[in-house]
């Protein structure tokens, strides 16, 4: 129980010292999770807003899936990814295995299915409505599309948020795919995972407040409507 | 209205039989003796050979026991916080700290195994037939060639620090890959960055392709690796299975289980030698 209060006291300590390792998984934690949250989000909101405007045949089938696909184990994601990547996979001769691009690789495969399925939730109920409308003022589709998440944007920015802090605070592909090289590819929670295995328990939870104040931060920054207590 | 209601009641009855399902599986433990609780690294574990003794130590005595393989470090903090009955360690050193500082009775010698330096079949840095291990590194750091150390403070790593230690080398550089990882995870990756690696020769034959990744260099007495039982100490923890670990503790190092671990093999290669086999093969390269 001791370590708890000692980690507290480690955490700041790491922080008022600037610590090299911990700034460069910092770093490194943000590189990718910034990555991954970026390349996801341009890749699912497009087919939240398609599933969100148009009805098609199997769409209940295409979000049943979507749905199952949040409970799929990062290691299992991890894996899979591993099995293209290493030498005598398909894209081997990229040599992209144990490295920063790996990383998002894997999590960009993490949280589209996640993303798109808050998105698609936080769209469904207004979105064709504000579309008709776009487009009887004359306007495009795409704008029209546009203007439907500009229009439900609290609800988009929370399905982003909940994608990043879904990629930053997973383990499973950091530490396959990265391997948790130090400097180059160890995360926080790479980090927290070692420090857990060579026993330093207070400095495994001396990270993982780090990790927790980091998250608080963007969103503070990120969802000020929720400080206002404003809501759609 | 009707078959909505009908719906939530089977959805109901589905949630309801499948946790009385996790309920039931959880019971039926009948009375054995008390389990065995050890901690212990990945080396003796992934290995098969732990396995392999627990399993007729079980047949023989009717006691389960349940094992954690990390690395030593971690090993010996399970230990340091009474979590565990007894360790099976392999790091000399801390494993005497470990008992000065009260937490252990004694160390009591098991087998022992030899560290190898693996790498690149092309071998770049040119260390196979080298005279000695620091040599060997000496020449690895010379060249640059990329080498993946564990860098969790396992028993591995802290012998790899021995060595850069003995080479009054202090290694740095984009080549120098600190994994933070398992062995076997850092096998993988210097296969994969086509790396040079200190490794113990089990893991290494029980987990390496020689196509990709070739055994370059042994002998040296440097590389010796001894593998100790320790019990908690009862002073600090009298709760834990001390008359346990002592009984496991006799039965390993007994002369028939000696001979199992002789004539443990993967792949045909025998992996630990037993106490009376002293190792001959070392200081004369």
């Amino acid at each position: 129980m001791g370590f708890i209060l000692q980690s507290v006291a480690d955490a700041i300590g790491l922080i008022a010292h600037g610590d090299r390792d911990l700034l460069a998984a910092i770093a490194t934690t943000l590189r990718v999770s910034v990555s991954s949250t970026a390349i996801a989000s341009v890749l699912a909101l497009p087919v939240a807003l398609l599933l969100a405007l148009r009805e098609f045949h199997g769409k209940r089938a295409v979000v049943v899936l979507l749905r199952t696909a949040l409970a799929v184990p990062t290691v299992a994601i991890g894996l899979l990814v591993y099995a293209f990547l290493t030498r005598n996979g398909p894209l081997g001769q990229y040599h992209l295995l144990f490295t920063r691009t790996a990383i998002v690789i894997g999590q960009v495969l993490l949280i589209v299915p996640l993303i798109t399925a808050l998105a698609h939730a936080a769209l469904q109920h207004r979105a064709r409505t504000v579309h008709e409308e776009a487009r009887l003022l004359g306007a495009p589709p795409l704008a029209a599309a546009w203007r439907v998440l500009g229009e439900m944007r609290l609800g988009i920015r929370t399905a982003l948020l909940t994608g990043f802090g879904r990629v930053i605070s997973e383990v499973g592909v950091a530490l396959i795919l990265g391997g948790n090289i130090r400097g180059l590819t160890r995360t926080l929670t790479t980090a927290i995972t070692l420090e857990t295995s060579q026993g330093d328990f207070p400095r495994a939870f001396a990270l993982a407040i780090v990790l927790l104040t980091l998250v608080l931060l963007i969103n503070l920054i990120l969802l000020p409507e929720a400080r206002h207590g404003r809501s759609e | 209205m009707r078959s909505a209601v009908a719906c939530r009641w089977m959805s109901a009855t589905a949630l309801a039989v499948v946790a009385g399902m996790g309920l039931a599986g959880s019971r039926g433990e009948s009375i054995a003796p008390r389990p065995i609780r050890m901690a212990t690294t990945t080396s003796v574990a992934n290995t098969g050979l732990l396995d392999t003794l627990l399993t007729v130590f079980q047949k023989e005595t009717g006691t389960r026991v349940d094992y954690l393989a990390e690395g030593s470090g971690k090993a010996m903090k399970h230990g340091e916080n009474g979590d565990v009955d007894l360790l099976l360690v392999h790091a000399p050193s801390a494993e005497e700290e470990f008992v000065r500082a009260g937490f252990g009775v004694a160390r009591v010698p098991l087998m022992w195994n030899d560290f190898v330096i693996a790498g690149p079949a092309a071998d770049p840095a040119a260390i196979a037939g080298t005279p000695s291990a620091s040599e060997a590194i000496r020449r690895i750091a010379a060249f640059k060639s990329p080498f993946v150390s564990r860098g969790d403070e396992s028993g591995t790593h802290k012998k790899e620090k021995e060595l850069w230690a003995a080479a009054g080398l202090t290694p740095q550089g984009e080549w120098y890959i600190e994994a933070g990882q398992g062995m076997e995870a850092c096998l993988v990756m210097a296969a994969e960055k086509q790396a040079y690696i200190l490794t113990d020769r089990g893991t290494y034959l029980a987990v390496a392709d020689p196509k990709t990744l070739a055994l370059l260099y042994d002998g040296d007495p440097i590389l010796l690796n001894p593998y100790s039982l320790i019990e908690v100490g009862p002073k600090r923890y009298p709760d834990l299975n001390h008359e346990g670990a002592q009984r496991l503790i006799a039965w390993l190092t007994s002369p028939p289980i000696q001979t199992l671990i002789a004539n443990y093999a993967v792949k045909g290669n025998r992996l630990f030698h037993p106490l009376s086999e002293k190792p001959p093969a070392f200081g004369k390269r």
